[in-house]
């Protein structure tokens, strides 16, 4: 009986867990117009997948998180001041951030630019602009479907990619199996 | 004792939890397997089932929403898709997989607005209580599943992108669903059946 209660509170649990993971989501108001001209000044690197490559792939003693996010996505903006959280916390633990935007070439200056701005952000924002989704999604994780938040986490040693979103918490958990080994 | 058995029984649960879990993240279709038929709600208030269209050789099955920017953006080809598909019996049959409670943009209301805006050709369905995009395995706005009506039932032939450049129409080099749907008319095998793009989560 008293194992039957316990059963019982553990899927109730299990449950809610997976119930609060659920971001909330608040609509995006805009319309948009894909074919802008791209010669729009911003001050952030804009990269094909062959430019972004080399930043996946460093091999010096850092450990390196890589977030794929974009304004109009909800639950990557949530997750961002998390991110920066940890990244301020443990940056001088030899961790560096990058912060990858998927953002469309017309939102670039009417949203990213605010965004950034608004919010400070200290991980470097780099946009990658490469249309050819179905080309560079699989080198990046063969599993990853293309939803977004994800993000991937790597070192020399070792690689993680998360097609999910993080709390802050989760985020830690999993950043410390790449700093304590 | 006792304690023993309670921790036994505890990391039971945890596994067996934790199996459902990884199947539920596995689970959707993969090409070859047979999609399920559904009745949901279409804008114009009927109800839509694929046994509804006797004459059909196939589906479009277009998992899209109001709010995503990358669904918005493939809007006119979908519909395009769909005026040059139907006639030659496969049609478009879009559906709104997102949980309008949580995503208002989203709602039944808002579907109907902007058909009409749009002006739909295809049904523009709520999947209700969100139970069908699961047992497709969409993830994302927009996801397309190409589906072939046979004895067996509805076959899955194509799972993934319209095209390879949401961007920019003319620069489009791979129309992925339309060669998946040709082939599939013409009897031949379809040459790229699997395809990823960046989309939208699907809220739940």
């Amino acid at each position: 009986m008293r194992q039957l209660v316990v059963l019982i509170f553990l899927v109730a649990l299990f449950l809610t867990s997976c119930i609060s993971k659920n971001t909330k989501e608040v609509p995006l108001g805009e319309s948009m117009n894909t074919k802008v001209a791209k010669d729009i000044s911003v001050d952030f690197p804009i990269y094909d997948f062959s430019g972004l490559e080399p930043l996946l792939n460093k091999k010096d003693d850092k450990t390196y998180i890589v977030n794929f996010w974009a304004t109009w996505c909800k639950p990557c903006i949530e997750e961002v001041p998390d991110f920066e959280k940890t990244y301020a916390e443990q940056k001088d633990n030899n961790v560096e951030m990058f912060l990858v935007s998927l953002d469309m070439p017309s939102m670039w200056e009417k949203r990213l630019v605010p965004f950034v701005k608004e919010k400070n952000l200290k991980g470097e924002v780099v946009i990658l602009d490469d249309p050819k989704m179905n080309e560079w999604i699989p080198k990046i994780d063969a599993n990853w479907e293309g939803g977004i938040p994800a993000t991937l986490i790597y070192n020399k040693e070792k690689r993680i990619f998360y097609s999910h979103g993080f709390t802050y918490e989760e985020l830690n958990a999993e950043l410390d199996k790449f700093l304590n080994k | 004792m006792k304690i023993i058995k309670t921790i036994g029984l505890f990391a039971i649960v945890f596994i067996t939890m934790a199996s459902i879990k990884n199947n539920e993240l596995a689970s959707g279709y993969d090409i070859g397997d047979i999609a399920t038929d559904f009745s949901l709600k279409n804008v114009d208030g009927e109800m839509v089932s694929l046994s509804n269209y006797k004459d059909a050789k196939g589906f479009l099955i277009i998992f899209t929403c109001n709010t995503c920017p990358y669904a918005v953006a493939y809007e006119d080809r979908i519909i395009l898709l769909d005026k040059k598909y139907k006639e030659m019996g496969v049609p478009v049959i879009a559906i709104n997989p997102n949980n309008p409670d949580v995503k208002p943009g989203d709602s039944f209301d808002k579907m109907k607005i902007r058909a009409k805006e749009k002006r739909f050709t295809f049904p523009y369905l709520l999947d209700e209580g969100q139970k069908i995009y699961p047992q497709y395995g969409a993830s994302k706005t927009p996801h397309i599943y190409l589906l072939e009506k046979t004895k067996k039932g509805n076959i899955v032939k194509y799972i993934g992108a319209i095209d390879d450049n949401y961007q920019d129409e003319s620069k489009v080099e791979d129309k992925y669903v339309e060669n998946a749907v040709d082939a599939m008319l013409a009897g031949e095998e379809i040459e790229v059946t699997k395809t990823r793009a960046i989309g939208c989560s699907i809220k739940v």
